[in-house]
């Protein structure tokens, strides 16, 4: 079973102050941390997890600054055994659909029986690259999945569906699947496994070695802007004590 | 301009109400450019859902195999790239939902069209085709210009668009099926429902949400001993039922639970849009996160920005002083 896993390195932003950069089109990152994609730790677990179970090898590949290189590190310490930097700082308009042309144009040549991308990043929010990818390599995919079971080249797969349905679907090999969180719970990396990882050597692909005929993007992001507040709750203040004191008569007041 | 085509979805026999709000908007921008607006229907029996829709637009394209009974975006995929090709529309939209998320990337790739997804709100100006989308955990919006071409492709969000009432009579196309058999390498199989709990967030007055911001399982049982003091139930964020904190039967959001308490208290939680949808109709909404810029305290009626394990325990015991 070989499974090449696409992850990226995302600014933490749930509980940040997320600022717009001078470019308007762009954010300030200087103060944020950056850590590899939610959706992706996820990706990553479901591969150690068949590797383990079948044997073979991981891949991963990301699209990324030099940076990501620390991220493709742990993911080399939780158990891939290959990792691939895509040069990003060689492309410009980077949208989904051009990420994904450039993750084709490698992974066609790539032996594999599965990938595995995170259903969505966190940063831009697209949720395109996975099936965009597929279509480009011509195989079947399936996305927001929380259970992958393979029997030989079949995959009995569950997608997350609204109103906490699943979908159960059968998935011939090689496919993709974009991987919903919570299917499995992500390892952390052992620190003899992160200093091992230093060690191992990365392999770089910059903008020379891929044919760069035909890459494009569908859509450039103009500008960044505060969401308009369309509601604003009223903020008590005060100490513990007096916000509590002043909750707790609005709540008696509504129950 | 060559009309807007809106998909249908639909899922056991019922539309979605993604359907309605795709079709408010489709109307919307028909109307502002003058384009007609053509809702395609790909069902295993047409008639029940044109007659819930025909009031909604100009036209109706049909589709009807027993293949379309459930979504499979291969099938979906095969179909849609023969009437999109032919009929040539502007612009279609999709849901962005877990159908049309696994649908449109890959539909529009094939097909060569400009796309993009989960979109705010669409303008079109001159033919240009511009959206707002939003990022970052929902911390900022950004406006997104397409690629010019004389089709596109967007996936649009739940909840931006009221479903309106309409009077159009649709002119009814109904066409043959350009596939037939599901294919070999994806299959449907069968719809599975969540195993229920013992506690239905569902059916309470009053519900505790917690989020991220616990930190801790172990931090869960304080947060009980608050909903028993206050009469409430405890619900909570996706994360926490990907932590196998809570059972998922207690998630609020889109692929969880939606709820409509006469209060719900919300800890810890940023508030992404999915746990949005699942409680943005309770009477009172009340927020306690310490990030001042949390999009909760858009959506809540009041918030406190501070610690909430300095605030619960306080405020537990004022309650049950004022019931006592």
């Amino acid at each position: 079973m070989n499974i090449i896993v696409c992850i990226k390195r995302v600014p933490q932003t749930a509980e940040a102050e997320v600022r717009v950069d001078s470019s308007g089109k762009d954010i300030e990152k200087d103060r944020l941390t950056f850590d590899t994609n939610e959706s992706d730790t996820y990706a990553l677990e479901e591969a150690v997890l068949q590797k383990e179970k079948f044997g073979g090898s991981i891949t991963v590949i990301t699209v990324g600054d030099e940076d990501s290189e620390e991220t493709l590190r742990i993911a080399l310490a939780k158990g891939a055994d290959e990792a691939i930097r895509i040069k990003a700082e060689n492309f410009d308009e980077l949208d989904g659909f051009k990420t994904a042309q450039i993750l084709q144009s490698i992974i066609k040549n790539m032996d594999y029986d599965a990938i595995f991308t995170g259903c969505m990043a966190t940063d831009d929010a697209y949720s395109q690259i996975g099936p965009t990818l597929a279509e480009l390599l011509g195989i079947p995919h399936a996305s927001l999945v929380t259970k992958i079971e393979i029997n030989d080249d079949i995959a009995q797969t569950h997608r997350e569906l609204e109103g906490g349905l699943l979908e159960h679907l059968e998935i011939k090999l090689p496919a993709l699947f974009t991987i919903q969180t919570g299917i499995n719970v992500p390892r952390y990396a052992s620190l003899i496994a992160i200093r091992r990882a230093a060690r191992k050597e990365l392999k770089h692909i910059g903008a020379d070695e891929l044919a760069k005929d035909g890459l494009n993007s569908n859509s450039f992001i103009e500008e960044l802007f505060h969401p308009p507040i369309t509601k604003i709750a009223e903020i008590l203040t005060g100490s513990p004590d007096e916000t509590s004191q002043k909750l707790a008569e609005i709540i008696k007041e509504k129950i | 301009m060559n009309d807007i085509f809106v998909l249908i979805e639909h899922r056991q026999g019922v539309i979605r109400d993604i359907t309605f709000e795709l079709l408010a908007c489709g109307r919307d921008l028909a109307n502002k450019n003058n384009a007609k607006l053509t809702a395609v229907i790909l069902a295993d029996n047409f008639e029940k859902i044109i007659d819930k829709i025909k009031t909604q637009a100009h036209k109706i394209i049909a589709v009807e195999n027993p293949i379309f009974k459930e979504f499979n975006a291969e099938s979906y995929q095969i179909a849609l790239v023969e009437i999109i090709k032919k009929e040539n529309p502007f612009l279609t939209l999709i849901g962005h939902t877990a159908f049309g998320m696994d649908l449109c990337s890959s539909l529009a790739t094939e097909l060569k069209l400009p796309f993009t997804t989960d979109c705010l709100d669409i303008k079109i100006d001159d033919e240009k085709l511009s959206v707002t989308r939003q990022m970052y955990d929902g911390k900022l919006n950004s406006k997104v210009v397409l690629k010019e071409s004389p089709s596109y492709m967007l996936t649009l969000r739940a909840g931006c668009f009221p479903a309106e009432d309409s009077s159009l009579d649709a002119e009814i196309e109904k066409i043959d099926s350009p596939i037939s058999v599901e294919p070999d390498y994806r299959k449907f199989i069968e719809y599975i429902e969540i195993v229920a709990g013992e506690v239905d967030i569902t059916q309470s007055d009053i519900v505790i949400g917690v989020g991220r911001g616990i930190k801790e399982k172990d931090n869960l049982p304080m947060i009980e001993e608050f909903a028993d003091a206050i009469g409430g139930v405890v619900g909570c964020s996706r994360p926490i039922v990907d932590a196998e904190w809570l059972p998922k039967d207690r998630q609020i959001g889109s692929s969880g639970k939606t709820i409509k308490p006469k209060l719900y208290i919300a800890l810890g939680i940023s508030g992404a849009f999915q746990h949005i949808m699942g409680m943005k109709t309770a009477d009172t909404i009340i927020a306690i996160n310490k990030d001042p810029n949390a999009p909760i305290f858009n959506e809540a009626d009041y918030g406190i920005v501070d610690d909430l394990f300095k605030i619960i325990p306080v405020l537990k015991n004022k309650i049950l002083e004022m019931k006592a």
